[in-house]
């Protein structure tokens, strides 16, 4: 094939005017899209709008925009679908992307809408009042036994392992080898700062992050990468990852170029080879197999630790979650169709899964009819953009909420969808070391301790409007909440009523 | 001289008066005291509950029931008489009032339970085909044992769930709640409380503003000898509703309050916490509070609120909890409404104002503020039964 048809999605323009031909865009360029012949040159065709160059030019000289190339307008075969079939005539693949689903499928964050207090139930100032964040991952017992001894009530259960989290916000798994080396660095290091965890994703554990191990949730994934007992040992938590919300059904997939030696040593895989995750785990083909992992882990780790699995959201995920509750997990992870990823078959991101929105409604309604939802902790993916979504999120029924793709915005990721090409510009999606180097891991862990704090700070605001100064008193709340824009059955899967009642 | 209201009209009054010899005292006292607290209130819900009122049908369950209409008693009897041996089965004494109107009809009930019926319930098998989750079977899978007070509380429940227009107001022994539509004075003359001695009474006058006054929405809310009157709001009310759901409970009558009997229920008739550590469970230290110690009594804080985190009662509140031998004064964890106790003798009182205090007992021994989520507990004396 001599000749592409696919045209450029973007077109970068040089104003060569203002352009002192300091070639700063040509090295800051992670795809090749610039180049000098004389004058700065843009190839648009390579072009991702990942926006570094126009951040880095001195003179304000470059601008990116959408190509305004026209197909003919047709409501059923749009220019996304007709340039998808040309890359797949050209190529004969499978079309890959990275990020989350984008879509423009019902946002259900979008259409609920939080209560706030008025008179008889008086707001609260969280500017003047006590407003607590802190939440518990682990799992509780329905009932505690107390004893009194010498006229004192002393606590005579004991109780599962918990990890402290001084905010309902975690890190989403993302595995070093999809991301680069300090950006996982500046996420323990923040989880660290913030009194939160982060989560290896299934790359396993480099050394240099093992000063933060107590914030850390170690993946198991079903590649085992990196997976020994020294690796358990350096965890707060430990999680099985049976699904992801941006591929449900779907293994992982890291390049070869992608696996350096030091990927290859964190992975504990030859360097240079691919690192193929089965799509199922082969010691896992029922709930029993699953039981019996949980259970060797915890062995393992000598109960000390909570283990937990991680599912994408689909149809069924709340009879799922009732059999992973059952199975021994401490928590329930659950990635909905928003999710990110490194790589993913497009056709999967796009049209498989459901939002996390109602898994969570469905998983935590589940739970509770069956008793058991103390038995774990519900942790929420997959697309959470603000603190907003957070509370609804809660509000639903999650204890705890885990951003992948809005921690890498807070470092500078663009969600030019590129990721799982692994030229990343902003040295985040990436192992190429002269773009490795780029991010810096002292200046990403302020930016996403910051971000932890802003969210964490308009949640306070957020409880003090509901007139309540615990997080607890949000968690499966849905009396908070009222639907906009709602049908009558998606109100009932959500749980909330209707605006206006 | 210029007139100064220092006071605040902050919605509700509540009001306990306990006697910790369990002498009888006159519903009077009660009725006599809320008066002056008029204007907390304004006219749409005020009771009472008595304990040690019925004492010739001690052991039995007073029903007090309101019927919407003849079809809702009919049907309710009905289910009575299936589950329960009816001791005695009467109309609610009530006067004709001028000030309150429409009232639903009132009817008491003193029961036992049939001891098949109770036999069949603990096989999972006695609850109604429309009572669902069974109680039996939620209990089973909390590791709970069934006994006669959750055949009881399935059976309330199931009323108030199941039967249009019918709605308990109160189901304990030797106990009994009042309550309607109206001031609570009025209330009161309405009920002839005065024709009754107990050795505890409480309480309320409504005024409601996020949920209807209607009758079954008036305090005190019960379950078995629990019963509950409450200033304020409850913020948690959805988590807390969604909570009890999983035990068995079912929220039926419009008003926040409701949770807070059958959190009492749950945490300590069920999960046999002592009434002192429910209280730590419901109005929890702040963290920074328990994050200064790390001994036995703040393991403890911790894991209550690790395992009870949904039974946390937020927003504003004071309530007065009465129970057979007992009394309990509650206020939010940074005080949103007031609570005022006082001491006599073997008195002890509980209300929203000084006033209403003062009004049955002008010297007591020592009035104080209590503080923010620190319960006051009145219990009978050693050796005193009720």
């Amino acid at each position: 094939m001599t000749r592409t048809l696919i045209p450029p999605e973007f077109l970068v323009k040089i104003d060569h005017v203002r352009c002192r031909r300091c070639k700063r865009c040509i090295l800051n360029c992670g795809f090749g899209a610039l180049s000098f012949q004389d004058r700065i040159v843009a190839d648009s065709s390579r072009c991702v709008a990942c926006h570094r160059c126009v951040t880095f030019c001195p003179e304000g000289a470059i601008s990116v925009e959408r190509n305004p190339l026209c197909f003919k307008p047709n409501a059923h075969w749009t220019p996304e679908v007709i340039k998808a079939i040309y890359k797949q005539a050209e190529t004969g693949g499978v079309l890959l992307t990275g990020m989350g689903n984008d879509r423009p499928y019902i946002n259900y964050f979008d259409h609920l809408l939080l209560d706030a207090c008025q008179v008889t139930n008086p707001s609260i100032d969280p500017l003047r009042e006590p407003m607590e964040l802190r939440t518990y991952l682990g799992s509780k017992p329905n009932s505690v036994q107390v004893e009194t001894r010498d006229g004192e009530h002393v606590l005579a259960t004991r109780l599962s392992p918990q990890i402290t989290l001084e905010t309902p916000i975690i890190f989403a798994g993302m595995s070093f080898g999809s991301i680069s080396l300090p950006a996982h660095k500046a996420l323990a290091r923040a989880a660290h700062l913030s009194g939160t965890l982060m989560n290896t994703g299934e790359g396993g554990l480099h050394r240099e992050l093992y000063p933060y191990s107590s914030s850390i949730i170690v993946q198991v994934a079903s590649g085992r990468f990196g997976v020994n007992q020294e690796y358990l040992d350096r965890a707060a938590a430990i999680e099985i990852k049976i699904g992801q919300g941006a591929k449900p059904g779907i293994g992982g997939h890291l390049p070869g170029e992608k696996v350096n030696q030091e990927v290859s040593q964190t992975r504990m895989i030859p360097e240079g080879t691919d690192a193929l995750s089965p799509a199922p785990h082969h010691d896992i083909y029922s709930i029993e197999d699953l039981s019996q992992l949980i259970y060797a882990l915890k062995e393992a780790t000598r109960y000390t630790k909570p283990v937990g699995v991680k599912i994408s959201a689909v149809h069924n995920a709340a009879a799922i979650a009732s059999g992973i509750a059952r199975a021994g997990a401490d928590f329930i992870y659950i990635d909905g169709f928003r999710g990110g990823t490194g790589a993913a078959p497009t056709i999967i991101r796009d049209h498989v899964g459901i939002p996390i929105e109602m898994a969570i409604a469905a998983v935590d309604d589940r739970l509770r009819q069956e008793g058991i939802r103390n038995q774990v902790s519900l942790i929420a993916a997959g697309g959470f953009r603000h603190s907003g979504d957070v509370a609804k999120a809660i509000a639903l029924g999650a204890d705890i909420v885990a951003i992948g793709t809005a921690a890498l915005v807070a470092m500078g990721c663009r969600v030019c969808q590129k990721c799982y090409t692994g030229n990343c510009s902003w040295g985040i999606a990436t192992q190429r070391p002269e773009l490795v180097q780029r991010l810096d891991p002292e200046e990403a862990t302020e930016r996403l301790v910051n971000l932890l704090r802003g969210w964490s700070l308009e949640l306070k605001e957020i409880l003090g409007a509901l007139g309540v100064n615990a997080v607890e008193s949000l968690r499966g709340s849905r009396e908070r909440l009222r639907g906009i824009g709602l049908n009558q059955v998606e109100l009932e899967i959500l749980g909330v009523k209707p605006a206006g009642r | 001289m210029k007139e100064i209201f220092p006071r605040i009209p902050s919605g509700c009054s509540i009001i306990g008066v306990f006697n910790r010899k369990a002498k009888r005292f006159s519903g009077a006292d009660i009725v006599r005291a809320i008066r002056v607290m008029h204007d907390r209130s304004n006219g749409l819900g005020g009771g009472f509950a008595g304990y040690g009122i019925y004492p010739e049908y001690k052991d039995c369950y007073a029903f007090h029931l309101l019927y919407e209409g003849e079809a809702s008693q009919h049907e309710t009897e009905h289910f009575l008489e299936k589950h329960f041996i009816i001791e005695r089965s009467e109309p609610i004494p009530t006067r004709p009032h001028p000030r309150i109107s429409d009232p639903p009809i009132l009817w008491r009930y003193f029961l036992r339970v049939k001891p098949h019926r109770l036999e069949s319930f603990r096989g999972g098998r006695g609850a109604e085909s429309r009572s669902s989750p069974q109680f039996c079977a939620v209990l089973e899978k909390t590791g709970e044992r069934c006994d006669e007070r959750d055949f009881v509380v399935e059976q309330v429940m199931w009323i108030n769930r199941c039967i249009g227009g019918a709605f308990v107001a109160s189901s304990g022994k030797n106990m009994g709640v009042f309550k309607g539509v109206g001031y609570p004075e009025d209330i009161g003359e309405f009920y002839r409380i005065e024709e009754y001695e107990g050795y505890l009474w409480t309480g309320h006058g409504r005024f409601p503003t996020n949920t209807p006054g209607w009758w079954g929405g008036a305090h005190p809310f019960t379950i078995l000898d629990w019963s509950v009157v409450h200033n304020g709001e409850i913020s948690s009310y959805g988590i807390n509703k969604r909570y009890l759901e999983m035990f068995g409970y079912h929220c039926t009558l419009q008003t926040d309050t409701e949770v807070i009997a059958y959190l009492f229920d749950l945490l300590h008739r069920r999960h046999g916490l002592p009434l002192e550590v429910a209280c730590l469970a419901l109005a929890p230290p702040f963290w920074k509070n328990l994050d200064r110690g790390s001994g036995a009594k703040e393991e403890l804080a911790r894991a209550l609120r690790q395992v009870y985190g949904s039974a946390l009662l937020n927003g504003p509140f004071s309530i007065v909890v009465g129970f057979t031998g007992g009394m309990i004064g509650l206020t939010d964890r940074i005080k949103l409404r007031p609570l005022v106790c006082g001491e006599k003798d073997e008195f002890l009182y509980l209300a929203s104002e000084e006033c209403a205090i003062r009004e049955l007992c002008p010297n007591p021994d020592r009035v104080w503020a209590i503080k923010a989520g620190e319960p006051v507990i009145g219990k009978l004396e050693e050796g005193v039964q009720p």
